[in-house]
């Protein structure tokens, strides 16, 4: 499970330093990074690096971080991971709401973002021949699809490892710290702005109507549960 | 107007019934009385009872009372009211007095001219009466007797006929014992003769031969006949056998008193209309005073609590217009200059906030980089090494410092949000403890956590409070000397605590509040060695603020700290006490109060004995040592001691105190980091504490030794105990 993948990084980030540090350090740990220093032509190196993982600066010129991360999250569920020098703004909630995974403020320790970025890119490869049903959703965790009366319902990683952390204990009510554990990897308490949006994310998908959830219930004062299949 | 001018109004004059007022007003007058006669000066001496009553007679009347200390339009109203009324009645009586006179001169002129008519008639008839019998006087008694008798009667009727119902004529004998034969009473219209003449008048006629007059009041022997008042003019005026007899003429009043019924009753009237008219005058005339001035009031209200666009119409060129404009102006100079402020502040906010942000990126850069030459620096040569090593402790400690001072900064823009929901302090105390383990080791220090058995839950934010517990956790063990931490839980009330007490170095008098003063430091010399931003407690102290809650420090030099967080059960609950005392049980004051069972003043032989044995760091001067009783108070500068607590404050003489200052501070070379000599410090100390809450403690020498290192010196340590008596209770 802690075999070090290599995973290709496209880090966008408009300050040359920084990047090129961020470079420095990815490629110590074994990742492929490629930079892009403009928002407006992040779209288009993402398409041609085809990247395992973004990080993805909030500050940029041209088109700012969060436009950015609405338009790959558009067209693909890879994992965005956001820098960020505020962490008590909306910008925060606004990135994971417009489709951010994660965010790491700044300054962050080189430990710390490899080990953010691992722990995303660790979820995407755990192969495990598995059949999950949540309300009326069946799960497959191998084939990692998720589908309702045979249709397929588009998750991005981390909404489905948020999704099959819950429907593995349905009996169990998941606090937001043991779901920032299980989900995010962190090990210590963080935001738990982080898992509300992300429930909130998932819900808009599988939900039949968010406003009342039947797949993801809210414990109030306590967390979240699976709902009865 | 003033309570003192209305207060004087309710002596001008005794009965006012017709005002509704006039039910307020003798419950004020009351009430003023008991409030500045009485009650507030603690002066009802006697018993409970009295105190009681008193009570009971002010509860009903406090509404009235609090009316009018509210309410000056009815101050002035009732005022004028009462004040018109005394000027009123003053007035009636005047006037009343006056007409009565003329009225009652008029009739005793007429009177006496009518009577001195008659009296002529009498005498002449007399006269006539006599000159025709004049020959058979001698003859026979008896039929003088009988003539005089019928002379009388004819006389009477005659008399009294010339004025039919304006006047009755009343003879009477001059005398009392010879009231026998024709010299009886005759009296005309049915008159009462012997009630309607006063006695003293027939005696003062019965001694002197000219007329007198007195008033009376005229009864008839008819019942139906009302007795109405008069005037009788008398005259002792011979018979025609030359014996004295009284001839009296009484004068009914009753036209008169008619007449001054009439304008009794006219005057009152317009009095009475006079009073009311004046009151509802007074009234409106307040009025038009008094609605621009609680106008104002109100606008003044509505600036105060931010609303500053607000502003007073303002209509014509009058004085309130002049307070109108005036209060505009001044409304206005305010808003601009609080929004220039605001700007100023705004901008300097948005600079530190900018400033922070900004530092970041490159930041980041250099503490990767950083971290990258700290992971190899093995390979450097030691002294490469060594600065890569303090580069990148630098660098945590000045990332440390930017997001406090960010967080500081988020305090000051008011942009930090309370995200309250009920949590179990417990949890977070655990986590807080937990987290502080491994410091705690390499300190030696254990930390002990009491008060855990119950849930203690309170609507917080559980980041906020682990953040503040952290703070002081983590402080406590720092400055605790490797000796225990104790982490003490309770919840009363509407409150909950936590308390972090250890028995380390402790805080000097004054350090108590200032260690929450942004960049502070116990001391210069000293305190570099250990990390920390210097913001921490101010941090702590802003999330405690955010909850509503409090946090306070205790502290003796030598004794350890202890810093309390009180929040409130609930988020929008206002607090009122603290579950757990400030100054802890076992503080050196409070144990020694408890070893000895007495005021700690009598407990200082026996402490005195431990004194030198106890551990001392750092070098201390034998002088301190050997002078075993501290000075507890100076009596001048104890300003929080109170008159009932008095066992605990032991006066010492100020001169003892001053030694002990300077032989502390020309021999003390400050232990354990504590600079400068510390009488100084307390002096100045002890005049400050008394507003202040009473976070501080003096340091004592009197330690028992089992616990705290310190004991520098001696230091009145009961003026602390003192000013938290008088705040708990």
């Amino acid at each position: 499970m802690m075999s070090f993948m290599k995973g290709r990084v496209l880090v966008v980030d408009d300050d040359t330093a920084l990047a090129e540090m961020l470079g420095i350090v990815l490629r110590g740990e074994g990742f492929e990074p490629s930079f892009v220093a403009d928002g407006d032509k992040a779209l288009a190196a993402f398409r041609e690096a085809k990247p395992d993982l973004v990080l993805l600066d909030l500050m940029l010129p041209g088109r700012d971080g969060i436009e950015v991360c609405r338009l790959i999250r558009a067209e693909s569920g890879v994992p965005i991971v956001m820098l960020t020098a505020k962490s008590d703004t909306v910008d925060v909630v606004v990135g994971l709401e417009s489709g951010a995974d994660d965010y790491i403020v700044k300054p962050f320790k080189p430990k710390e973002l490899v080990a953010r970025i691992r722990a995303r890119l660790r979820r995407s490869e755990e192969p495990a021949p598995e059949q999950l049903a949540i309300g009326d959703l069946v799960i497959d965790v191998a084939g990692h699809s998720v589908k309702r009366d045979g249709q397929s319902i588009a998750l991005t990683p981390l909404e489905f490892d948020l999704l099959v952390a819950l429907a593995r204990k349905p009996w169990q009510v998941f606090t937001r710290e043991v779901l920032l554990e299980q989900v995010w990897g962190y090990r210590h308490a963080a935001d738990t702005r982080l898992v509300n949006v992300h429930v909130q994310r998932l819900r808009s998908k599988v939900e039949k109507d968010p406003e009342k959830p039947e797949i993801v219930v809210t414990v109030r004062g306590v967390g979240y549960k699976a709902g009865p299949s | 107007m003033s309570g003192d001018s209305a207060a004087s109004a309710p002596g001008r004059s005794g009965a006012r019934p017709e005002r509704p007022v006039g039910r307020k007003r003798p419950g004020s007058r009351w009430g003023r009385f008991l409030e500045s006669g009485l009650l507030l000066q603690g002066g009802v001496k006697g018993s409970p009872v009295i105190r009681l009553f008193m009570r009971w007679v002010r509860r009903p009347l406090l509404p009235v009372m609090r009316l009018w200390r509210r309410n000056i339009q009815l101050k002035v109203v009732v005022t004028t009211l009462l004040m018109s009324l005394g000027v009123v009645l003053l007035l009636g009586f005047v006037v009343i007095g006056q007409v009565r006179n003329g009225l009652l001169d008029a009739k005793v002129k007429a009177s006496q001219s009518q009577a001195t008519g008659g009296f002529a008639v009498a005498k002449q008839r007399a006269d006539e009466a006599a000159s025709g019998t004049g020959d058979d006087v001698a003859t026979a008694d008896g039929r003088t007797a009988q003539n005089v008798s019928e002379w009388m009667s004819d006389l009477v009727s005659s008399l009294s006929s010339g004025g039919q119902g304006a006047f009755d004529v009343v003879t009477l004998p001059a005398s009392d014992e010879d009231g026998a034969g024709g010299r009886g009473q005759r009296a005309s219209g049915e008159v009462d003769w012997n009630r309607s003449v006063p006695a003293d008048l027939r005696e003062r006629i019965g001694s002197s031969t000219t007329a007198a007059q007195s008033y009376t009041r005229i009864t008839y022997n008819n019942a139906t006949k009302e007795p109405q008042p008069g005037l009788v003019v008398g005259k002792q005026v011979n018979d025609p056998n030359g014996d004295p007899y009284q001839l009296y003429y009484l004068f009914p009043l009753t036209q008169e008193e008619k007449s001054l019924s009439l304008v009794k009753g006219t005057l009152a009237t317009a009095g009475l209309f006079v009073v009311v008219l004046l009151g509802a005058i007074a009234w409106l005339v307040v009025r038009q005073v008094v609605t621009p001035v609680r106008m104002a009031a109100g606008i003044a209200e509505r600036l105060s609590a931010g609303r500053l666009q607000e502003r007073m119409k303002v209509t014509g060129e009058d004085d309130i217009a002049r307070l109108g404009e005036a209060f505009n102006k001044m409304a206005q100079n305010l808003q601009l200059k609080i929004s220039q402020l605001e700007d100023l502040s705004r901008m300097q906010r948005r600079f530190v906030s900018d400033v922070s942000h900004e530092l970041r990126t490159p930041l980041t850069t250099v503490r990767m980089a950083a971290d990258v030459i700290h992971e190899a620096r093995v390979d450097f040569d030691p002294i490469t090494a060594r600065s890569a090593e303090l580069l990148a402790d630098q660098l945590d400690r000045f990332e440390s410092l930017l997001a406090d001072l960010l967080e500081i900064s988020r305090f000051d823009a008011g942009a930090a949000a309370l995200e309250a929901e009920p949590i179990d302090l417990r949890d977070v105390v655990r986590r807080v403890v937990s987290g502080a383990e491994p410091l705690a080791e390499r300190k030696g220090t254990r930390i002990r956590m009491l008060g855990d058995q119950q849930p203690v839950v309170a609507e917080a934010d559980a980041r906020r409070v682990e953040r503040v517990l952290r703070n002081l956790v983590v402080n406590a063990v720092e400055h605790g000397e490797g000796k225990d931490v104790v982490v003490k839980l309770a919840a009363a009330g509407g409150a909950v605590a936590v308390a972090v007490r250890d028995y380390g170095v402790g805080l000097k008098p004054g350090e108590a509040t200032r260690v929450f003063s942004r960049f502070w430091r116990a001391d210069p010399a000293r305190a570099r060695t250990t990390g920390g931003t210097g913001l921490g407690l101010s941090i702590a102290l802003e999330d405690a603020r955010l909850h509503g809650g409090w946090l306070q420090a205790w502290g003796e030099p030598g004794g350890g700290s202890q810093f309390r967080l009180t929040l409130p059960r609930t988020a929008d609950e206002p607090l009122r006490g603290s579950p757990i005392p400030l100054e802890p049980k076992d503080s050196r004051r409070n144990r020694g109060l408890d070893d000895a069972g007495l005021p700690s003043g009598g407990g200082d032989g026996e402490k005195r004995a431990t004194v030198p044995a106890q551990p001392v760091s750092g070098p201390v001067p034998q002088g301190t040592k050997r002078d075993p009783i501290p000075p507890r108070v100076a009596p001048t500068a104890d300003p929080t001691a109170l008159p009932g607590n008095g066992s605990r404050v032991v006066p010492r003489p100020a001169s003892g105190m001053r030694r002990r200052n300077e032989a502390a501070g020309a021999e003390q070379p400050a232990p354990g980091g504590v600079s400068g000599p510390e009488g100084t410090g307390r002096d100045e100390e002890a005049g400050g504490r008394a507003g202040r809450d009473p976070v501080e403690n003096g340091p004592r020498d009197e330690d028992d030794g089992s616990v705290g290192p310190g004991g520098r010196e001696a230091e009145p340590g009961d003026v602390d105990r003192q000013g938290e008596a008088s705040r708990g209770r």
